[in-house]
């Protein structure tokens, strides 16, 4: 575990460890991430990064043998207590996935879904914030006049900024993205970067990756992981161009993964 | 190198045998192709002969003047001085007014939908959502079992059984009637919607689930508000399959529908059906009677109407799936 310049973490896991059954998929995972920045997460397939950025907001719980043991806090909380609110939780850390799902609904649907689910607005604060969330992502001046439409008929871009705007809304304070540009074309992925630059400023980000140019590009820390071990974690800089750990220089200078 | 003689394929031995094997094989792929042509078109066929069979024997109520004297279409739908909306085919004055049919057949088919797609698309999403692989494992066989009963054991059952508890707990006069036909219909129509609506839920992806479960939905929340929609062309598509069977289904109305043509709007009241009436008459009405020829205009009727309301649900499945996908 690292201390950062005093600044408490936003999400702090301490000796997490997590098995699917016999397999041991994370070992001894201590990691913070600081808020408002964002922390991206690299390593190999089948490393373990998707599998602690879905620690954060208990995505596992749903698949069936996952075992844990170790301390995950949110604000110096635990949220593996028995009386956390797993849905509270969610709603305070969002997730935003590899391939953008978008509800099989209207665009309008898709984003006043969580208000909705939550309660957090009236039919009449609804549209507005709507349009809010629509604004924060770029997408309300090339929506504003489909809103009806299906969410499923716009580009693979629209669709993963919508995904975004639609965990904007329910005001989180977290938002992990698994990969959220690998199924977009460099132009689409350039943009959804900016807006992570953007988003930046008032939400703490935790983005996993395979692009570890994507990494360098956007991040201000970075975690490698390798064999569901934590090898190394510190700003993005340092990683890149000092690293600490010679499996670190190997993935990063490109001798495998 | 060799010699620059290419060998053709047909000249080396290999190349013969290949080709006499290629030969072969062609030969029992076209065969294959036209048995498989042959018995799409005898279906077809065999479809439109039966229609063209049954319109047949309907034309007369328009062209014969003999049977129009006793059964044209004003006849069969408009009052009759003194007598108003009668069946009474077997009679000294018959009477051939099919609006009492006509209402029974629509009351017991919307009472055996209204009770059976609540019931089947609800045990659907939960089998779907809900229900432990057990559990689903258990329910989906169970339920689909029931559609593979004959429905002349359902219709016994109906009548025998349902039809007593029913009348002791309504209290109604008669113990056979629309609500008793129409539910034992539903037990026939349940299987049906239930399969359709539970393949259309299970289609639905995964990755919509866990994009709902992410943002702090409840499961439930999620069943009803992501599922649902996104499985609406499915399961209405189960509705009009469901509706086609209820309209058509023969047995279970003639045994527990009372069979007595009554026009009205009670649900209590006993009914008579298109498809019961059907099966009753047809066996001992006399050939080339004017009654023959308005139970085959019965049973053209009926087919015209399942064939319209397949295709407005077809129609509608279309648009619902369009607005989903886009491209609006």
């Amino acid at each position: 575990m690292r201390d950062i310049k005093g600044v408490t973490p936003k999400l702090e896991t301490r000796a997490l460890d997590l098995f699917y059954g016999h397999f041991h998929a994370l070992k001894q995972v201590s990691v913070s991430i600081r808020p408002r920045a964002i922390t991206a997460i690299i390593g190999p397939s089948g490393c373990g990064k998707s599998t602690l950025l879905r620690v954060f907001n208990r995505m596992n719980d749903t698949i069936p043998g996952v075992r844990l043991s170790g301390e995950v806090l949110l604000d110096g909380q635990s949220i593996y207590s028995r009386n956390t609110d797993i849905q509270r939780l969610r709603k305070k850390v969002g997730m935003v996935f590899q391939r953008p799902n978008p509800f099989p609904l209207s665009v309008f649907e898709n984003v006043a879904y969580g208000p909705k689910i939550h309660r957090l607005a009236n039919s009449g604060d609804l549209h507005e914030q709507v349009e809010a969330s629509l604004k924060q992502t770029g997408l309300w001046d090339d929506l504003k006049g489909r809103l009806n439409a299906s969410a499923l008929s716009l580009s693979p871009e629209q669709q993963q900024r919508l995904c975004i705007s639609r965990l904007l809304a329910v005001e989180p304070e977290v938002l992990l993205m698994d990969e959220p540009c690998s199924a977009l074309d460099p132009i689409a992925t350039a943009q959804i970067e900016e807006l992570l630059m953007q988003l930046k400023t008032q939400y703490t980000i935790a983005i996993v990756t395979h692009n570890m140019q994507q990494a360098a590009r956007i991040s201000d820390e970075t975690a490698y992981m390798l064999l569901g071990e934590l090898v190394e974690v510190g700003q993005t800089n340092a990683v890149f161009t000092r690293p600490r750990d010679p499996r670190t220089e190997q993935y990063i200078s490109g001798r495998f993964g | 190198m060799r010699s620059g003689r290419l060998l053709s394929p047909e000249k080396t031995i290999e190349g013969k045998l290949l080709q006499k094997f290629r030969g072969s094989e062609r030969l029992t792929d076209r065969l294959a192709a036209v048995l498989i042509k042959g018995c799409a078109f005898v279906a077809i066929v065999a479809l439109v002969l039966i229609f063209v069979f049954i319109g047949k024997e309907a034309l007369p109520i328009f062209t014969s003047p003999e049977v129009r004297t006793e059964a044209d279409l004003g006849k069969l739908l408009l009052p009759q001085p003194e007598r108003g909306f009668v069946w009474q085919p077997v009679s000294e004055r018959p009477a051939y007014s099919i609006l009492p049919l006509l209402a029974g057949t629509l009351k017991a088919t919307i009472i055996a939908v209204v009770f059976a797609v609540p019931l089947a698309v609800a045990a659907a999403l939960f089998t779907s959502e809900f229900a432990t692989p057990w559990a689903r494992e258990v329910i989906k066989p169970a339920i689909e079992i029931l559609a593979g009963i004959p429905s002349v054991v359902v219709g016994f059952f109906c009548l025998m059984v349902l039809a007593g508890w029913l009348q002791s707990a309504f209290g109604w006069t008669y113990r056979l009637n629309a609500t008793t036909a129409g539910i034992g219909l539903s037990l026939a129509v349940i299987p049906i919607v239930y399969t359709v609506s539970e393949d259309a839920f299970s289609s639905v992806p995964q990755r919509f689930r866990d994009g709902s479960v992410a943002m702090g939905a409840s499961r439930w929340q999620t069943a009803w508000r992501v599922v649902l929609p996104g499985a609406s062309p499915g399961v209405l598509a189960a509705c009009v399959l469901g509706f086609g069977r209820a309209i058509g289904e023969t047995m279970i109305v003639l045994m527990a529908s009372g069979n007595a043509a009554v026009l009205s709007w009670s649900a209590s009241d006993s009914i008579r059906t298109f498809s019961a009436t059907i099966a009753a008459e047809l066996g001992e009405v006399v050939m080339g009677s004017p009654h023959y020829h308005v139970l085959f205009f019965i049973g053209a009727f009926l087919f015209v109407l399942t064939f319209f309301i397949n295709l407005t649900g077809q129609w509608w499945v279309g648009r619902l799936q369009k607005k989903l996908r886009g491209g609006s």
